[in-house]
C-alpha cells in the first residue's frame, strides 16, 4: 500500500467519523440528563437541510452551520415538549421525531435540489492544508476540528463543572434532584437542545462538507450508529472518540474493500458491517452487565414528581 | 413556658387537611434549645405531614409556627435551611453513581468550591466522629454510611433544629449507638432534635420529651424516661396492646425444611452471592433471619421460593424431597409458599383485583384453573375468605391490589399464603411499613400457622420483631449465614456484631453457644 493510499484512507475515515462523533456527543449529554432521544437521525436530517438552506441564502458556510445547529435544536424541542410536558413515551416520541424529521427535511429540500453551496475554506495556511502529506493533519473542514475539540469539552463539562454535576444528578435520580430544588425540566430542555444542535451540525457535515449538496435521507442511518455509539462507549466521552473512529474504519472498509483486494465477500456485506457491529456491541454490553456500568439510572423514564 | 427560655420551635394549633382526611388537627407543642424531642405515632398518625410543614415541603391550613419566639412562614425547604432547620429523610435522596463529595455538594444551597467543601466535610466528620471517604461512589456504601452523608450534609449548615425521620430503621445496633452519640453531642451544643420513630426503647434511651400523635391529633406530651414502653405504645395505638399469644408448650417436631450448603452466584453487579447457606427448620418452628438490608436476603428468598434455581437439587429439601431444581410453581405444589419483601409488583400485581391476585399463587393448590380457564367463582370466594379472616380493609374481592393501603395489602398477601396451609412458609419483611395493629395480626397469624405444624422462615431487618416472634435466629451478612442460636439465650451484642459483619472465628462462636455449634456441625 502506498503512502498516498494510506493518507486517502485516513482522510476518508475522518470524514465518515465526524458526523457520528458530533451526534453521539450530543446524545451523550442528553442521555446523561436521563433522556433517551431516538430522534437523532431525524435531527441530523433537519440540520442537514437547514444548514444547506442557510448557506444557500447567505453564501456563508459559517452562518450555515449556525442554521444547522438551530434546525437540529428546534426540531429537538418538539420532542422535548412532548416528553417533558406531556410525559409521552420517550422511545415512541423519539422514533416519531426521526420519521417527522425525515419527511420534513425532504419537503423542505425540494426547492434546494441541484444547488451547490460554497464550502468552508481551510482554517490553516494553504501550504499546510494542501501539502500532500500534512493534509492528513491540516486538510480538513473546520467542523472536523470542532468535533474533536468537543470531546474534551464535553468530558470536562460533565466531570468538573457544577452544571455538569447537576446534569448528571438529574439523570441519576430526578426525584431527588427535584426535591433538593434543581429544575429537572430546565436541565433536560437544555440538554435536549444541545443534543439537537450537535446532531444538526453532524447532519450538516453531509450536506455542506461531504457532497456538498442536498439529497433526501442523505444521512443514511448514521444517527442510529451514533445512538449505539453512546452505549458502546459506556457513556464516557473519551471512549466515544475511540468508538467513533472504530465505526469510521468499519464504514471505510466498504469503500476500500475492493481496492484492498477483499473481493471474496460482496460489498453489501461490508456496507452492513457497522450496523452488524452495532447489534453485536449492544448485545455484548447488555449481556455483560445489566445494572452496573455507567448508564444513567433514570434513562428513558418519565419524570413524575409527586407534588 | 418560662420567660427565660424561649422555645426554639413552637407549633400552635397546626391543622392540615387532605381531601377526605384531617392529617393534623390542632397540634401544638414546642421544642427547647438542646432538647431531643421524640415525635411518636403509628403510620398515618400525621408525623410526616407535620415535619413536612416545619421543613417547608407543605404549608399548614391553619395555626402558626414560631421560631425562637417569632412567627414564621416556611415557603420551601431552602427557606427552612436558611433558618437553620436541617432534615435527614428516612429514604435517602442520594445519587448512587456519584461520589460522597458530589452528593453533599449537590445538597448545598451555597456554591462552595470542591476543595473548600472537602475541608469543611472533614472538619465536621472529625468533630462528630462520622467516618466517610469523600471520593467513594455512593453505590458502594452501606446504609449506615449513606445515612452519614445525609447527616454531614445537614450538619454543614450548622442547624439549630435537626429533624430525623425514622433514622434507625435500617441500622445495626452498633450503628444506632454511634448515631446516638452524635445526636447527644449535637444536643449538648444547643442544637434541638426532632426525632421521629416508633421504636420505643430508643426513645426511652435518647429523648428528653415525647409527643405522641394518633389519627392526626396530639394525644400526649410526656417524659419517656418515666413512661414504660408499653404505656407509650398504648397511647400510640389508643388501646390495649395485644401481646402475641404463643400456644402453650408449642411442640417443635421433626426437621422439615433443610437447607444444606446453598450457593448462588450474584445476579448482577451490585447483587450479593449466597455462600454455603445451611440451616434447618423444624415443624412448628419460626426461624428468623436477621441482617442489614442488602446482605443477600433477597437472593435467599428467591432461592427458597424457586424464582432462582440451584444446581444442587439437594441444597433445599422439605420432608426429604429435593426441591433445589424445582420451579416456584412446583415448589408451591410441594407445599412451600413465600412472601417477598416488595408487595406491589412482586407479591401482588397492583392493577389486578384481589381475586385475580389470589389465582396467581393459589391456583394449583386450590384448583382455581379448570381446563385452562380461571374459575372466577372459586377465586372470588377464596379472596373473600382471606379478606374476612384477616380483617383486610377492602371493598371486596373485586378491589384492585393497588387500591389497598400497604398494611392492608400485606395482610391480604400473608392471608393468601397462610390460608393455603403451606408446609413451609418463607416471608420477607412481613411487617415493613405496617402499623402496629396490623403487625400484631400478622404476627399472630404466623404463630398460629406454626402451632398448626408448619415450618416458618421470617427474614426481617427489624430485630425486635424477630426476637419477639422467633424460636431460633441466625444472622445473614454478605451472603453468609451465621450458626443458628436460640432466641431465648441470644445476645443482642453478638447479633449486632454479626450484622455488622464481624464474624467470630468458629471456635469463638462455639464457645458462646456450645450446644448449637455442635449441633450445627453434626
Amino acid at each position: 500500500m502506498s503512502t498516498e493510499f494510506i493518507i486517502a484512507a485516513i482522510v476518508t475515515i475522518v470524514g465518515l467519523t465526524t458526523p457520528i462523533l458530533l451526534a453521539a456527543l450530543g446524545e451523550l449529554v442528553v442521555e446523561k440528563a436521563g433522556v433517551l432521544n431516538l430522534g437523532v437521525e431525524g435531527m441530523m436530517l433537519m440540520g442537514a437541510i437547514c444548514g444547506f438552506g442557510a448557506t444557500v441564502s447567505t453564501f456563508n458556510p459559517w452562518l450555515g452551520i449556525l442554521g444547522a445547529a438551530a434546525g437540529g435544536a428546534l426540531s429537538s424541542m418538539l420532542f422535548a415538549v412532548l416528553v417533558l410536558e406531556l410525559n409521552s413515551n420517550q422511545v415512541a416520541t423519539g422514533l416519531a421525531l426521526t420519521i417527522f424529521g425525515t419527511g420534513l427535511s425532504s419537503l423542505m429540500g425540494l426547492s434546494y435540489t441541484g444547488f451547490i453551496v460554497p464550502v468552508f475554506g481551510s482554517i490553516f495556511p494553504a501550504s499546510l492544508a494542501s501539502d500532500p502529506y500534512l493534509k492528513v493533519i491540516f486538510g480538513y473542514s473546520p467542523i472536523v476540528y470542532f468535533a474533536i475539540a468537543m470531546v474534551p469539552v464535553v468530558a470536562w463539562f460533565l466531570k468538573s463543572t457544577r452544571a455538569g454535576m447537576i446534569l448528571r444528578a438529574v439523570g441519576e435520580n430526578d426525584l431527588s434532584a427535584h426535591s433538593i430544588g434543581y429544575s429537572v425540566k430546565g436541565v433536560r430542555y437544555a440538554a435536549i437542545a444541545f443534543g439537537g444542535a450537535m446532531a444538526g451540525i453532524g447532519g450538516a457535515y453531509f450536506s455542506m462538507v461531504i457532497t456538498p449538496m442536498w439529497a433526501e435521507k442523505m444521512t443514511a442511518g448514521r444517527g442510529w450508529i451514533a445512538l449505539a455509539l453512546v452505549v458502546f462507549a459506556g457513556w464516557r466521552a473519551g471512549r466515544l472518540l475511540v468508538g467513533a473512529y472504530f465505526f469510521g474504519i468499519l464504514m471505510a472498509l466498504e469503500l476500500y474493500a475492493k481496492a484492498a483486494g477483499f473481493s471474496f465477500l460482496p460489498s453489501q456485506f461490508w456496507a452492513a458491517m457497522p450496523y452488524l457491529m452495532t447489534i453485536i456491541a449492544l448485545s455484548v454490553i447488555s449481556m455483560r452487565d445489566r445494572s452496573g456500568g455507567n448508564a444513567p439510572a433514570c434513562l428513558g423514564k418519565p419524570f413524575l414528581p409527586s407534588t | 413556658m418560662g420567660t427565660d427560655t424561649i422555645a426554639r420551635l413552637e407549633l400552635k394549633s397546626i391543622t392540615k387537611r387532605f381531601p377526605g382526611v384531617l392529617a393534623n388537627d390542632q397540634v401544638s407543642f414546642s421544642v427547647l434549645p438542646g432538647e431531643i424531642h421524640a415525635l411518636l405515632g403509628e403510620n398515618g398518625a400525621g408525623k410526616s405531614t407535620l415535619v413536612k410543614m416545619i421543613y417547608g415541603i407543605m404549608q399548614p391550613d391553619g395555626g402558626e409556627i414560631r421560631w425562637n419566639g417569632e412567627r414564621i412562614v416556611v415557603p420551601n425547604p431552602k427557606a427552612a435551611r436558611k433558618l437553620g432547620i436541617g432534615m435527614v429523610f428516612q429514604h435517602f435522596s442520594l445519587f448512587e453513581a456519584m461520589t460522597v463529595l458530589e452528593n453533599i455538594a449537590l445538597g448545598m444551597d451555597a456554591k462552595i468550591p470542591a476543595r473548600e467543601l472537602e475541608a469543611r466535610i472533614k472538619e465536621v466528620m472529625s468533630q462528630y466522629g462520622l467516618k466517610l471517604e469523600p471520593h467513594r461512589i455512593v453505590s458502594t456504601l452501606s446504609v449506615g454510611e449513606r445515612q452519614r452523608i445525609e447527616i454531614v450534609r445537614a450538619l454543614l449548615l450548622n442547624p439549630k433544629l435537626l429533624i430525623m425521620d425514622e433514622p434507625t430503621s435500617v441500622l445495626t445496633p452498633q450503628e444506632v449507638e454511634q448515631l446516638f452519640i452524635v445526636l447527644r453531642k449535637l444536643a449538648s451544643e444547643g442544637c434541638s432534635i426532632l426525632y421521629i420513630s416508633h421504636k420505643l426503647h430508643e426513645i426511652k434511651a435518647l429523648c428528653h420529651t415525647a409527643t405522641i400523635l394518633r389519627g392526626g391529633k396530639l394525644v400526649d406530651t410526656c417524659n419517656p424516661s418515666v413512661e414504660t414502653s408499653r404505656s407509650m405504645a398504648e397511647k400510640m395505638i389508643g388501646g390495649n396492646l395485644k401481646t402475641i399469644e404463643k400456644a402453650e408448650g408449642r411442640a417443635i417436631g421433626r426437621e422439615k425444611l433443610i437447607v444444606n450448603r446453598l450457593n448462588m452466584p450474584a445476579r448482577s453487579h451490585f447483587g450479593v452471592s449466597l455462600k454455603d447457606i445451611t440451616f434447618t427448620v423444624r415443624e412448628g418452628e419460626i426461624f428468623g433471619i436477621a441482617g442489614v438490608a442488602g446482605n443477600g436476603q433477597n437472593a435467599l428468598l428467591l432461592a427458597l421460593s424457586g424464582e432462582t434455581l440451584t444446581d444442587d437439587p439437594g441444597a433445599i429439601t422439605v420432608d426429604g424431597a429435593q426441591l433445589g431444581k424445582l420451579t416456584a410453581k412446583q415448589r408451591r405444589l410441594a407445599g412451600v409458599s413465600s412472601v417477598p419483601e416488595e408487595r406491589n409488583g412482586h407479591a401482588a400485581v397492583p392493577e389486578f383485583t384481589l381475586a385475580d391476585n389470589s389465582v396467581l399463587t393459589a391456583r394449583d393448590r386450590l384448583g382455581m384453573v379448570k381446563v385452562g380457564l380461571i374459575d372466577q367463582k372459586a377465586a372470588r370466594t377464596y379472596a373473600g375468605e382471606v379478606i374476612s379472616t384477616f380483617a383486610v380493609k377492602a371493598l371486596g374481592p373485586g378491589s384492585t391490589a393497588g387500591s389497598l393501603s400497604g398494611g392492608n395489602l400485606q395482610k391480604y398477601i400473608m392471608g393468601r399464603e397462610i390460608m393455603q396451609n403451606p408446609a413451609v412458609l418463607v416471608v420477607s419483611q412481613p411487617t415493613w411499613g405496617v402499623d402496629a395493629g396490623a403487625a400484631a395480626a400478622i404476627h399472630q397469624a404466623l404463630v398460629d400457622l406454626a402451632a398448626a405444624g408448619s415450618a416458618i422462615v421470617v427474614i426481617s431487618q427489624d430485630l425486635d420483631e424477630l426476637l419477639s416472634l422467633c424460636d431460633t435466629l441466625a444472622v445473614i451478612n454478605e451472603g453468609r449465614l451465621s450458626p443458628a442460636m436460640k432466641v431465648a439465650d441470644a445476645d443482642i451484642e453478638e447479633i449486632g456484631l454479626l450484622m455488622g459483619g464481624v464474624h467470630g472465628d468458629p471456635a469463638a462462636t462455639a464457645n458462646l453457644h456450645p450446644e448449637l455449634a455442635h449441633a450445627h456441625q453434626a
